[in-house]
């Protein structure tokens, strides 16, 4: 294993998409070994920031660094809103990113079985991965994240589609990863998943960070008008 | 019409010799072609969908034109390029059924590169971010996205296929027609039925029409299963 | 791996393409005409040619013009047709080497049973193609300047007329085509013997005339110049042309028998 890529430290990042700042001079550190929870209405940038930290998207000006310094790190994952699985069996789709990354056949079929025993997914490792439900559909992609042996994860709003169980099923997943050291960020605008998973809390508003800071503080005492209103279910614009 | 009906028909149950090769050499020079066009045209196709470069448009619009390429002047351009007085002459390939192959691999590969390209253009839009997140950059993302795009992509291989098999302008004219060489069933209809000998031409056109049906009904089971097994 | 991978797809690509028949037997293409391939003489002649020289010979079929123009791109080793201007034109331009008469038979008017025009009545080819015209009948000409072509506009010019309007129907198709075109229109149409005989399609149609020596349609067989077009199989295509000249191949040109018709005659007398 190469040195840890964490922290990671973005510095005066902005992120403008035809013509219309998404993100502006935004700096934020994100430290190892913590659950970070983005936070902010619809269209605050939460989103955008992710795929900035992740590497799907580029800075327009400003610097993302990580830690070991390479451009983009090998050692992360994401899981999105909505996964997209692939067309195969669930074996086949835990196998993929680790064929991507180049291991060996034997190599990656013993972490496709692990993974499976891992999640209790060898009952349905056949079965096409498009066939299953959304709550199993996200938990195969949390799933898929975790074999390339991430030290951070980025959620972007994992459990936005699904129902109340199949949540609950997806944090604890979450909080497990966390527990084996695995680095969480993610973004929800749901207050109550906030409270049960944040360590720390960025809130963003407009494409900035307004605030950024221990969850505790952050829910019982927020700093800005705008947080406080946020928090408080108010629209603010 | 009762005559020619019977007697093709115990053309078929008997496995008439002659129209046993003429089947087998059809059958062999349109799966051949297809299989070019499909070598050349899944990664020509994917390639086109994911890469940006200076006339890709005008590349798109060329492959879409061609798609309706009239069969005879794709005969015509082979048949310029492999005669003996063409620049390939000395490949002595005019009147056999390679020269076929060619000239229905010209009449495929339009259509395999254009519906390869909607297809993983559109697989892309939705893997894109996810496929970038898992580390397959554009060029790993090809093999991916035709495999997972494998159902669509036979739809349109199939009807490659189907073109292949049904024209016989192309075919007529670099293959010439040759009795025991170079005859399939659409040449060998256009000549049966020019000589009034109905026979033939009518088991040739029953055996095409049960194989495009055959092959439309695989088309459609396969989309149909594939809805339910792959989602 | 790219480049590996790409290998392997032109290397599968010209197995493809690589002609299967790359067997020890030698091979010539013959270049010919719709009406001896529509006739059905090469499936008798050639087979026994095939049997006593173990050279196959594949038959390319077209109209004369455009077997001439296929030989003369270098794309036949033999041509056979029937129209001898033509040919000797194609010969003296050195695209072939010799021409050589090899067989003949005759045109014969086909027309509707009822015989409209009276064409049975006609004492010369011209006389009948007159009576046509001037009772406004359909015409259906092959228009592919084909032998059949050639000889149906020489009998206009003799029968002094130039043949127009909605009733002459210029169709660019073969021989057999044209039948079944005059066939379903109820008109006339110039044919040869012998794909008149074998066609199976006649309807109401019959022979309205026939025997003027105006009719006489000979064939001619000539081995493109390997001198021109030095890829020529000029051995075989000459063993070719030898035995069709041959008693061998002349018998099996005279043997030929649409029931109880002979439609060629082969030139050499004692065959006949």
């Amino acid at each position: 294993m190469s040195r840890s890529c964490l922290p990671l430290t973005l510095d005066k990042v902005s992120f403008v998409a035809s013509g219309t700042a998404l993100l502006s001079d935004l700096s934020l550190t994100i430290a190892p070994m913590r659950r970070l929870i983005v936070m902010g209405a619809n269209g605050a940038g939460k989103s955008v920031l992710l795929r900035l930290c992740h590497g799907l998207l580029d800075p327009s000006s400003g610097r993302r660094i990580w830690a070991n310094g390479e451009a983009r790190a090998q050692q992360q994952a994401m899981v999105f809103q909505r996964p997209v699985l692939l067309r195969r069996s669930v074996a086949a789709n835990l196998d993929y990113p680790l064929a991507v990354a180049g291991l060996s056949r034997a190599a990656r079929r013993a972490r496709v079985e692990q993974t499976l025993a891992r999640f209790g997914l060898e009952r349905i490792s056949d079965q096409p991965a498009r066939q299953l439900s959304g709550g199993q559909q996200q938990r195969l992609a949390l799933a898929r994240a975790w074999s390339v042996s991430p030290q951070i994860l980025f959620l972007d709003e994992p459990t936005a589609a699904l129902d109340p169980y199949a949540t609950r099923v997806i944090e604890e997943m979450i909080l497990q990863f966390a527990e084996e050291g695995i680095t969480i960020m993610m973004s929800t605008h749901d207050l109550g998943q906030a409270r049960r998973l944040a360590q720390d809390v960025a809130f963003l508003h407009r494409g900035q960070l307004l605030e950024h800071r221990p969850a505790a503080e952050f829910l019982e005492a927020p700093q800005t008008r705008e947080a406080r209103a946020f928090l408080s279910g108010d629209l603010i614009w | 019409m009762d005559g020619p009906f019977v007697t093709a028909l115990d053309l078929i149950l008997r496995a008439d010799s002659v129209l046993m090769q003429i089947i087998g050499l059809s059958l062999r020079v349109t799966l051949s072609a297809v299989a070019i066009a499909c070598l050349i045209g899944l990664p020509l196709g994917a390639g086109l969908a994911l890469t940006r470069f200076p006339g890709r448009g005008a590349v798109i619009v060329l492959f879409n034109a061609l798609m309706g390429l009239p069969p005879v002047v794709a005969g015509l351009a082979v048949y310029l390029l492999l005669s003996r007085s063409g620049p390939l002459g000395a490949l002595d390939l005019l009147f056999t059924p390679s020269a076929m192959i060619l000239a229905q691999t010209v009449l495929i590969l339009p259509i395999v590169v254009s519906l390869t390209r909607s297809v993983v253009e559109d697989l892309w839009t939705e893997y894109g971010d996810q496929l970038l997140s898992l580390g397959a950059d554009r060029a790993r993302a090809m093999p991916t996205l035709l495999w997972d795009g494998r159902v669509s992509l036979l739809t349109g291989v199939l009807a490659g296929f189907g073109r292949a098999s049904a024209e016989v302008g192309a075919v007529l004219i670099v293959g010439g027609n040759i009795a025991g060489h170079t005859r399939t069933m659409t040449t060998a209809i256009t000549l049966e039925t020019t000589r009034g000998n109905l026979d033939l031409a009518i088991a040739l056109g029953i055996v095409l029409l049960g194989l495009t049906l055959t092959l439309n009904a695989l088309a459609w089971s396969i989309g149909q299963w594939a809805r339910v097994q792959l989602g | 791996m790219m480049m590996r991978a790409f290998g392997h797809v032109l290397a599968f690509c010209a197995a493809m393409l690589t002609p299967t028949t790359l067997t020890a037997q030698e091979w010539i293409t013959l270049s010919s005409t719709t009406s001896v391939e529509n006739s059905g003489l090469f499936d008798h002649v050639l087979p026994i040619f095939t049997r006593d020289t173990g050279i196959e010979v594949r038959v390319v079929t077209q109209g004369t013009g455009q077997a001439l123009e296929t030989a003369r791109r270098g794309d036949a080793d033999v041509v056979l047709v029937h129209a001898r201007e033509l040919e000797e034109q194609f010969v003296a331009e050195g695209y072939g080497v010799a021409r050589h008469d090899v067989m003949s038979n005759e045109f014969v008017i086909i027309g509707p049973a009822t015989d409209p025009a009276n064409l049975r009545e006609a004492r010369t080819a011209a006389e009948a193609m007159r009576s046509i015209a001037q009772a406004r009948l359909r015409f259906v000409s092959r228009g592919d300047d084909s032998g059949t072509h050639i000889a149906e506009q020489r009998l206009w010019a003799e029968a002094g007329i130039v043949p127009v309007g909605r009733q002459y129907l210029s169709t660019g198709s073969g021989m057999g085509a044209a039948l079944n075109i005059a066939v379903q229109l109820d008109a006339h149409v110039l044919s040869d013997r012998g794909t008149w005989l074998s066609f199976a399609n006649r309807g109401d149609h019959d022979i309205l005339f026939e025997g003027d020596p105006a009719l006489f349609n000979p064939y001619g067989i000539i081995l493109v110049n390997p001198d021109r077009h030095p890829h020529v199989r000029a051995a075989e295509g000459r063993v070719f042309i030898d035995w069709m000249l041959s008693p061998a191949g002349q018998e099996a040109i005279g043997g030929f028998r649409i029931g109880p018709s002979r439609p060629f005659i082969p030139v050499r007398r004692e065959a006949r």
